[in-house]
């Protein structure tokens, strides 16, 4: 009798324990939310919300400041889709293979080599797209500026590679063999069977990998800081240099700003937009893969 | 005993790995009739019945010995020379468990003539309306040709799935035990279908269930152990079955 009560309390601080950790991630979420709208309520104090989505240039740093978000906008959308476009078909293809055609043991080997990858310091790919990708790129592309979209943007898009191929990866591999087996049985080959049944069979945790890259390429911050140039420029032109909108928090908050100008309020503008654009991409992923699980 | 033949096994094994799963089969295969294959679990009925399209390819290590072969041009189905790709062009399968393609109905039906390269709309709307005529599912589906296939009942996925083993104009269908995961109801509509079907193709079905053998088939092997026991006409198997196991099997007394 008094053993199981002693029993019933350790259950209960167990549980305590639990609730209070699972609490804690929800409750640093709100923090972060609350503190974001309320710096960003007092920029928008100063500046109207119509000049902050109209005003095509971004120069809070200026003596006669500009306070338009588009140019920061423009430049993370750029550089996010220029990685994507590396990291679509290359993460797709390198999917494919190791789902479908890799024997065993040789996915065995190439799997963790390919997650190495995403060990590598982001810092490391910065320097990499500004000192060795850019000058080989200028030796096609004449026009292209030392600092620019385009360089950071394949870098990043390599980058996610590793997140974006090992999630659909598994997708790929939870599609049950028999599937497959009636695509083979009615006389299609492997390249057919993982196009056209594996992959659609496979659609929801494909897109739900391809969102989690997409938001891990917005929220990137180190490459595009080193390699994109500081320079806000309203412009969908990979050759020029552009600012993204991390790569303008970094800026901001590594000079001596001072606590509660309008320049500082500034970072949690953009951090607020930052945070409006990952929760989109996060709210369509939500959505493809709740719509493809109906239609299962 | 069998009128006219579609296709002849002749001294078939078949290894995986190193366990001899089928052991020195003949079997003849009477054209547009249908050949029921039988046994206790474990006999051997559906690694023999996935031998016709070469789905052991599929695998690495499995292994044929001996031939099947398909008449009239008397070619051999194992021949390491066929490309199994070609065979599955003509050997159609249902399998045990529905499997619709995450398409629409209509993009199902006509999986297996895009594979081929054939767009064409025309031919392709002629042949899925035949197709799913075939497997009497052509009232049912019409109004919802481009309605996801998973929407479908059961039942109607499984009919689904015979339309497109039909689509193609396969000179053998093979159904593995095509009616186990359905409910009575849907079973003998299967079954019907089975017997309207060998009007125009040749059939082998696996089944475990005797009765559905005893409805749907013209002639019965009983398999054991990888072998076959016994094979005859199912009349003559069910009601007078000269081995002795064969007799054991169908009364029930094992298996």
């Amino acid at each position: 009798m008094k053993r199981k009560t002693s029993k019933r309390i350790k259950e209960g601080i167990i549980e305590t324990v639990l609730f209070l950790s699972a609490l804690s991630s929800i409750l640093i979420t709100i923090g972060i939310v609350v503190v974001l709208s309320y710096e960003s309520f007092g920029f928008f104090k100063e500046v109207s919300l119509k000049e902050f989505l109209t005003e095509r240039q971004w120069t809070p740093l200026f003596a006669e400041p500009k306070f338009g978000i588009l140019p920061l906008v423009s430049g993370t959308l750029l550089t996010t889709a220029i990685a994507l476009i590396v990291a679509l078909p290359l993460g797709l293809t390198v999917t494919v293979y190791l789902s479908e055609y890799a024997p065993h043991r040789l996915r065995e080997v190439i799997k963790p080599i390919l997650e190495l990858l995403a060990a590598v310091p982001t810092v490391v790919y910065g320097y990499f797209a500004l000192l060795f990708l850019t000058p080989i790129l200028q030796k096609f592309i004449p026009d292209l500026s030392g600092f620019n979209a385009l360089s950071p943007g394949i870098i990043m898009g390599i980058m996610i590679i590793p997140y974006v191929s090992s999630v659909s990866e598994d997708a790929m591999k939870a599609v049950p063999m028999h599937i497959r087996e009636g695509s083979y049985a009615m006389g299609a080959t492997k390249l057919q069977t993982a196009f056209k049944v594996v992959i659609p069979s496979a659609f929801s945790g494909i897109a739900a990998a391809f969102i989690i890259g997409i938001s891990r390429a917005v929220g990137e911050t180190m490459v595009v800081a080193i390699a994109a140039g500081m320079l806000p420029t309203f412009t969908v032109n990979p050759l020029k240099p552009v600012q993204t909108l991390t790569g303008y928090i970094v800026q901001v908050s590594l000079g001596d700003v001072p606590h509660g100008t309008i320049e500082y309020k500034t970072i949690f503008a953009a951090g607020m937009t930052l945070f409006l654009i990952t929760l989109v991409f996060n709210i369509i992923g939500f959505w493809l893969r709740k719509r493809i699980r109906e239609a299962y | 005993m069998v009128k006219e033949l579609k296709a002849e096994v002749k001294n078939l094994n078949f290894y995986y790995g190193d366990v001899h799963a089928l052991k020195n089969i003949n079997l003849p295969i009477a054209r547009r009739e249908v050949t029921a294959l039988i046994g206790p679990s474990g006999c051997g009925k559906t690694t023999f019945l996935r031998c016709f399209n070469r789905m052991h390819d599929l695998y690495p290590h499995n292994r044929y010995e001996g031939d099947i072969i398909l008449y009239p041009e008397k070619t051999n189905i194992l021949s390491q020379e066929i490309d199994p790709i070609e065979i599955r062009m003509q050997i159609s399968m249902v399998f045990q468990k529905p499997n619709p393609f995450p398409k629409s109905i209509y993009e199902n039906v006509a999986y297996g003539l895009r594979v081929r390269g054939i767009s064409k709309r025309q031919v392709l709307d002629e042949k899925v309306e035949k197709s799913l005529r075939g497997a009497a599912l052509w009232d049912e589906a019409k109004d919802r040709l481009h309605k996801l296939a998973f929407d479908l009942s059961g039942g109607q996925q499984q009919r689904l799935c015979i339309a497109r083993a039909l689509a193609t104009d396969p000179r053998i269908l093979l159904f593995d035990e095509p009616t186990s995961a359905l409910d009575p109801t849907a079973t003998s509509k299967i079954e019907e279908l089975i017997i309207e079907l060998k009007n125009e193709v040749t059939i082998i079905i696996v089944t475990h269930n005797m009765q559905q053998a005893a409805r749907v088939s013209d002639y019965t092997a009983f398999m054991y152990l990888g072998e076959i026991i016994e094979f005859d006409k199912t009349d003559k198997i069910f009601t007078a079955p000269s081995n002795k196991l064969t007799e054991e099997y169908i009364t029930g007394r094992f298996g």
